[in-house]
């Protein structure tokens, strides 16, 4: 099962060190079984995530683009990032320097070096959509029948579509053609590509408990029993302000959120600790058919 | 720029409808918009021309924070053509902006609003202009500090930064404690080595506030 060759460089990005370690546990994991050999980049730095493209446009690029240096220099040719933001991030700063030269200039100065600007960058879906077809059926020890998946994109895996290599920006499949993978159905449902809040979620939480409050509901409401997400900020606010709605809203019914790489993991037979599935707020069940299946097995 | 104004499709034509109407107080009130400060400053940034919106409104019935906005996103953009400058960077609606490109993807005229969000927010930071979305703006501005110190972002430090400086200190207290002991929140950061780097490029980058003149 092992290709030889599957060799990317990997740019986990903060979270992925704090809040969302589970989903790099689970990354690592299955990207070991599958035989994808993943090499964080020596000295990564933070790639100014929202607060920085935000508020400073020149500080942005400059701290997106030293890691693609960083990549460029350790002889990585493609980078994994596994957070949503942190992809928009470097392939905006990307596209940027690409399409003018006086900002690729202005970032060269900055950094204080010449960057040929040629690093691809692949996010998780990619990752397993495009770059490993095929692994995960063949590694495959458990069906994830019996599980209805509501697949949520959010924002930065699917825009801007200039940029994105994705079917369609508004309805894409490619996260459900991974899901598929694992014997999990999906389910059919409206919210997949609106905004969870996001970066609000610290300093305007009342908008983000309402917008992801929305997805939750629709997702339950189209007979989804789990959430399946591969960016951290969408974990956190789908999963962790759970806690707030149930004050705020006691009718309210929860869902578990896995990550992408959490649900690749339990078919690949992994158990829910060595994904990090109970670092989660709200608990996740598998389902009888899944149990029993493992029981005989 | 270069896209203004294609096939002379934005403009009227000489001759074209009917004549024009006298000077009225107006014309000084809206000023010839592709020249204001705010609109070229604007284009500077974002690499596109400000007029190429039409005020379609679609981008707005998209937008997930409209909701919570008093100026829709596309009347944002009506300030900056029309060369209001104050109106625009006074606006909240920019700090509101969650930056989902959700308007980007969709706008007819492919005018990248979310862009223009990010260049109008940073303009009133230049220009010194206090947003009243203080909780945002010192939650960019904690988690900057962060990275700057530290070259990654340190949760737990965040977390205490934006506290102290927006006095919010009770909120989120029952998740934080789950979290370190989940081992979410590390207790301690994760440095950069090579910090001279980081340091240089927000020494080079950082912007001196000009008071509003
Ligand atoms: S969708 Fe585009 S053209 Fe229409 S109002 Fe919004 S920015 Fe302007
Ligand atoms: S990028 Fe900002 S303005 Fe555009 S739809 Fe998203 S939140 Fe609204």
């Amino acid at each position: 099962m092992a290709d030889a060759g599957l060799t990317y460089g990997y740019f986990p990005g903060c979270s992925q060190k704090g809040s969302a370690r589970e989903y790099e546990m689970s990354l690592l994991k299955v990207a070991g079984k599958l035989g994808i050999d993943l090499k964080e980049i020596d000295d990564w730095s933070c790639c100014g995530a929202t607060s920085a493209h935000a508020t400073n446009h020149r500080l942005a690029n400059a701290l997106a683009m030293r890691n693609m240096l960083l990549a460029e220099q350790q002889g990585l040719e493609t980078l994994v990032a596994p957070c949503a933001a942190c992809f928009n991030r470097l392939i905006t700063t990307k596209a940027e320097c690409r399409n003018h030269p006086e900002s690729k200039k202005d970032v060269e100065e900055l950094l204080s070096a010449s960057v040929s600007n040629t690093t691809s960058i692949l996010n998780v879906i990619d990752l397993f959509d495009k770059a490993s077809n095929g692994l995960i059926g063949s590694g495959r020890v458990r069906d994830m029948k019996g599980l209805k998946a509501a697949c949520y994109y959010g924002c930065l895996l699917v825009r801007p579509p200039e940029l994105i290599d994705t079917d369609d920006s508004e309805q894409p499949d490619s996260m459900e053609r991974i899901v598929k993978a694992t014997g999990a159905d999906v389910v059919e449902w409206n919210y997949r590509t609106e905004c969870c809040g996001a970066a609000h979620s610290i300093s305007r939480r009342d908008i983000v408990v309402d917008l992801s409050k929305r997805i939750i509901d629709d997702a339950l409401m189209h007979g989804a029993n789990v959430i399946i997400v591969a960016c951290p900020m969408c974990h956190t606010n789908l999963d962790m302000r759970q806690r707030v709605m149930r004050r705020m809203y006691p009718s309210h019914k929860e869902i578990p959120v896995l990550y992408l790489t959490e649900l690749i993991g339990l078919s690949l037979g992994f158990t829910e600790s060595e994904l990090g599935i109970d670092l989660h707020y709200i608990r996740f069940n598998m389902p009888n058919e899944i149990m029993n299946q493992t029981a005989q097995a | 720029m270069k896209n203004s104004f294609r096939n002379g499709f934005h403009v009227l034509q000489p001759g074209f409808g009917p004549a024009a109407p006298a000077k009225t107080a107006s014309d000084e009130v809206y000023p010839n918009a592709a020249h204001s400060y705010i609109a070229k400053e604007v284009a500077a940034k974002t690499f596109q021309d400000v007029n190429l919106c039409y005020q379609c409104g679609k981008c707005s019935a998209g937008c997930p924070v409209r909701d919570y906005m008093a100026d829709s996103p596309n009347k944002v953009v009506r300030f900056v053509q029309l060369g209001l400058e104050q109106a625009a960077l006074n606006s909240t609606t920019p700090w509101l902006c969650a930056g989902c490109l959700t308007c980007s993807t969709r706008c007819p005229n492919d005018f990248n609003l979310a862009k223009f969000m990010d260049a109008v927010r940073e303009i009133s930071i230049e220009k010194g202009v206090k947003t009243k979305e203080k909780e945002i703006s010192s939650f960019h501005e904690a988690f900057l500090r962060q990275v700057r110190l530290f070259g990654r972002s340190y949760e737990a430090g965040l977390v205490a930064d934006y506290k102290l400086n927006t006095l919010r200190l009770l909120q989120d207290v029952d998740s934080a404690p789950g979290m370190i002991l989940k081992g979410k929140l590390s207790v301690l950061p994760h440095k950069v080595k090579d910090r001279k780097t980081i340091k240089n490029i927000f020494g080079k980058t950082t912007h001196k506030k000009k008071r509003n003149g």
